[in-house]
């Protein structure tokens, strides 16, 4: 990664008493995929809306390419917006859609058409430029919204959930799309998405908000694997938590005692969030152990329930000592032994996959 | 600049013109009404001396009295008339006609009050005239040997017409109101046991009355200003006190005591709609 | 849905007649030889239409009601755009009692209106002519008109305007470009609307006319002539044939708007 392309000091939000936004910070390079995650309220909408110049900032700074935005309306902003409701004009075609801002900038009629019928191919929808918009299906919209956009060659592509309005199947195929057009165009994309499968699907980096604040920015891995925080953890996937006794290690270390699992050490990388009270671990860094299979480290507990899923089958199971139950999710394969519920298990672990939290 | 600065202050400049003009000509007018009516008025020169005396005549004489009573007495019999009518028709239209058809429905009640105002009333009379429409049939039909005379010019004849002219206004609220009842809640009480009367009763009317409380107050208020129909089919005995608020205005050239009538029927129709409201408010709160 | 009691309906269908009768008895009288305006009927005529051919004083009533008309629409719908503008899009410390106070015209008795102006216009030492009725036309209008375009704008999504701003047009334009065309049905609803209920209002029009009469105030003049009264029916008629027209013309551009911004249309035009 090169240049900063968005860079975002200390930035507050008011709506009168309310703050929407609290010293965020932030550095978005050039050419990146980034995404604004977090539950509805979280102040992702907002932010995107003060990078587009729609909102104004109540204090910090927003610098676009090196210049401060302070002042610099929306319009005059290098920046172009996918809507969440697309926003395709109704009273105009698909190529006029696309045209508008070149249109705006005072363009020729002859430098606009070659232009749009390029932006046009670029979102697959060669052909459509005369259709009444009206008339066009979600993810036809969507697309235009997207060669509108990109027609203008905007600095900053910045999406408010476009892709909440689509059908599974459609998201799916339209997130592998997105992050194609992405590195072919080589535009920083700024996502905004309450949908954590998408987020780390398509990005390059993410930036976690609860209540107006960043809790965390990172790339996918360390996200899912390091999250500095409870609340996180359990925005991002699904992680087992359990109670733990923590004692400062020699060194950059911790010694912990995990209710139910038992005795560890971990480096000071396992705790990015610092001297926490609580240790995560994800349910496929959890094994059910066969006979003759062992692990680095080992637990035994009772199976309480257990669901089949075709590919995968999901334990919860009960620890032994402790009254945690942990919610085990294993691969099937050919060797697996029929267990039943109520069966004593071990249960296999090690020392890498736990994460001390916040 | 930014798209959202000072939004009040925009919506503020925005809708300035508007409230303006209506401050211009209705608030400031009506002040001035107010005044008049303090002041007296000996042919074309005004007094500006403050008095009570329009009050103490516009209270105190007995026609003024008598009119005054007639004109509420009236209204409220045109608005019970009007919307004791209005509901069942909005309710077809809501219950009995398919969704696709309502809004042909609803454009075709409020049709007949794009007729030209003067010539519907003045049809009214025809239609109940001595030799009128219905005088005629009846006659045709032998049920009457000797046209009927008590149908015209007299206060039946005021309130039929009223009720014709103020309908659609009367229907178009609790069509919206029944409109917006959740059919769920009818079936819901229909599951638990309810039969059709104690549902209507016990749902459907209560969730309709914000609907029948504005047609009320939409038909009341503006009834008691209409004097053109008393004229034209009450008769000497069905003329409203808007008459003789004409009359002081126009020919009597007495506008103070006008004023006075004016602001105090206007005072009685706000007192009786406030009372009306606030004897009804708890079917209001329910859906604030 | 269940089908009505045959006896509901049939109550509906007699209801319906009695709304109609009055709409249906002006054709009628208006095409009948007859002098007096009574039943039974004689022979089909249309010389109560050429008649008001030849009367001058009604063209110039006509002339007058039009301009008067023309000018609410116009005048109305303008205020009425600024209003349903400012509060479908913005909020400011009391809305509500200014845009209710915008909106009383609407249930307050027209001979206040009509009363208060005339006060103040004489007060103020004006001679009554086709302006003051303009004036208390538009007043009366406004909040019609504030009713078919708040719904207009308010249909609209919000982002249409963001996203030509977003594209580099000025706010002006994207106005121009955007947010017109895009309630363009609701403006022009609202014109044709203002216009119908001036070209037939009596009270106010009566109390601000000057020495020269719209048509209603021509009308109640000529409702004490017997001998007018046919041609008077004739002239209803070719009032109600033009109110029908320009409401169909209104609803059709209403519904056209409902359709292009993409809902269902549940309501009438009031």
């Amino acid at each position: 990664m090169s240049e900063p392309m968005i860079t975002l000091t200390g930035i507050d939000k008011f709506y009168g008493d309310f703050q929407a936004l609290y010293d965020v910070n932030a550095i978005i390079e050039a050419g990146e995929f980034f995404s604004l995650l977090g539950p509805s309220g979280c102040g992702k909408t907002t932010l995107l809306r003060t990078i587009a110049g729609f909102e104004d900032v109540s204090k910090g700074d927003v610098l676009i390419d090196g210049n401060n935005m302070a002042g610099v309306p929306a319009n005059k902003r290098p920046t172009n917006m996918v809507f969440q409701s697309y926003a395709i004009f109704p009273h105009l075609t698909v190529a006029e859609n696309v045209a508008y801002g070149l249109k705006a900038r005072g363009l020729s009629k002859a430098d606009i058409g070659p232009q749009v019928d390029a932006a046009l191919e670029q979102v697959g929808l060669t052909g459509f430029g005369d259709r009444a918009s009206h008339a066009l299906s979600g993810g036809q919209r969507q697309r235009v919204a997207l060669a509108r956009a990109l027609v203008m060659k905007p600095k900053v592509l910045l999406l408010d959930e476009p892709l909440s309005a689509l059908d599974k199947k459609l998201r799916e195929q339209m997130q592998s799309e997105l992050r194609a057009l992405q590195r072919e165009v080589g535009i920083t994309f700024v996502l905004v998405t309450h949908d954590q499968e998408e987020a780390l699907t398509m990005s390059d980096r993410i930036a976690v908000m609860f209540d107006g604040r960043i809790a965390q920015l990172d790339d996918p891995q360390t996200l899912y694997r390091r999250p500095v925080n409870r609340q996180v953890a359990d925005f991002i996937g699904i992680m087992n938590f359990l109670d733990v006794d923590v004692k400062e290690g020699t060194g950059h270390s911790f010694e912990l005692n995990i209710a139910g699992l038992g005795q560890v050490e971990i480096p000071s990388e396992q705790a990015p969030g610092g001297r926490g009270s609580v240790v995560g671990i994800r349910p496929e860094m959890l094994t059910v152990l066969t006979d003759g299979q062992s692990s680095e480290r080992e637990a035994t507990g009772e199976i309480k329930e257990q669901s089949y899923f075709g590919d995968m089958t999901y334990y919860d199971i009960k620890l032994d000592g402790v009254d945690t139950v942990v919610d085990i999710s294993m691969r099937n394969s050919a060797g697996m032994p029929q267990l039943d519920v109520g069966d004593t298990v071990r249960v296999g672990w090690s020392s890498e996959s736990v994460v001390l939290l916040k | 600049m930014s798209w959202r600065r000072s939004e009040a202050a925009q919506g503020l400049l925005l809708v300035s013109p508007t409230f303006i003009y209506a401050l211009l000509l209705l608030a400031a007018p009506v002040g001035m009404v107010v005044a008049l009516s303090f002041w007296t008025q000996d042919y074309l020169t005004l007094d500006r001396t403050f008095t009570l005396a329009n009050y103490r005549e516009a209270w105190g004489e007995d026609i003024y009295q008598v009119l005054m009573f007639r004109s509420l007495k009236l209204s409220m019999f045109v608005t019970a008339v009007t919307v004791l009518f209005a509901f069942p028709v909005a309710y077809y239209i809501s219950f009995y006609v398919e969704p696709r058809k309502k809004p042909m429905w609803v454009f075709l009640i409020t049709i007949p009050f794009w007729t030209s105002y003067l010539m519907r009333i003045f049809l009214w009379k025809v239609i109940l005239g001595y030799n009128g429409v219905i005088n005629g049939s009846l006659l045709q039909l032998g049920v009457i040997e000797v046209p009927l005379n008590w149908i015209l010019y007299n206060q039946n004849a005021v309130v039929l017409t009223l009720a014709h002219a103020w309908i659609p206004f009367a229907i178009l609220p609790i069509f919206v109101a029944l409109e917006k009842i959740d059919r769920s809640f009818l079936e819901a009480a229909e599951d638990l046991g309810e039969g059709p009367v104690r549902r209507f009763m016990n749902v459907t009317l209560p969730l309709a009355m914000p609907g029948v409380i504005a047609a009320t107050i939409i038909v009341f208020i503006p009834t008691i200003g209409d004097y053109v129909t008393p004229r034209l089919v009450g008769g000497p005995n069905g003329l409203m006190i808007s008459n003789m608020i004409e009359l002081q205005f126009k020919k009597a050239n007495n506008a103070p005591l006008g004023a006075a009538l004016a602001l105090s029927a206007m005072f009685l129709v706000t007192m009786v709609a406030l009372i009306f409201v606030f004897l009804n408010r708890k079917y209001l709160r329910t859906r604030q | 849905m269940k089908r009505a009691p045959l006896i509901y309906t049939a109550l509906i269908a007699l209801f319906m007649l009695f709304l109609y009768a009055p709409a249906i008895l002006l054709p009628v009288f208006a095409f009948n030889s007859s002098a007096t305006i009574a039943f039974p009927l004689k022979e089909f005529s249309t010389e109560w239409f050429v008649m008001l051919w030849q009367t001058e004083t009604l063209h110039g009533a006509a002339r007058n009601s039009l301009m008067i008309a023309v000018t609410t629409a116009v005048l109305s719908t303008l205020l009425g755009i600024l209003a349903a503008r400012a509060s479908a899009r913005y909020s400011w410390p009391g809305q509500r009692p200014m845009m209710g106070f915008i909106m009383l015209p609407m249930v307050l008795p027209e001979i206040i209106v009509g009363v208060s102006l005339l006060v103040v216009i004489l007060q103020l030492g004006f001679d009554l002519s086709l302006w003051s009725i303009v004036l208390g036309h538009v007043l009366m209008c406004t909040p019609f008109c504030i009713a078919i375009l708040s719904s207009a704008f308010m249909n609209m999504d919000q982002s249409l305007e963001e996203a030509s701003f977003d594209l580099g047009e000025t706010r002006f334009r994207t106005f121009w470009k955007v947010t017109v065309p895009l309630v363009m049905p609701g403006i022009i609803s609202s014109l044709l609307i203002s216009f119908t209920i001036s070209l037939d209002e009596f009270i106010i029009a009566f109390f601000l006319a000057g020495t020269e009469p719209t048509l209603p105030v021509y009308i109640w003049g000529q409702l004490r002539f017997p001998q007018r009264l046919p041609s008077l029916m004739a002239l209803g008629t070719i009032l109600l044939v033009l109110s029908l027209v320009l409401l169909g013309i209104a609803e059709y551009f209403r519904r056209k708007g409902a359709a292009r911004t993409g809902q269902t249309d549940a309501g009438g035009l009031i």
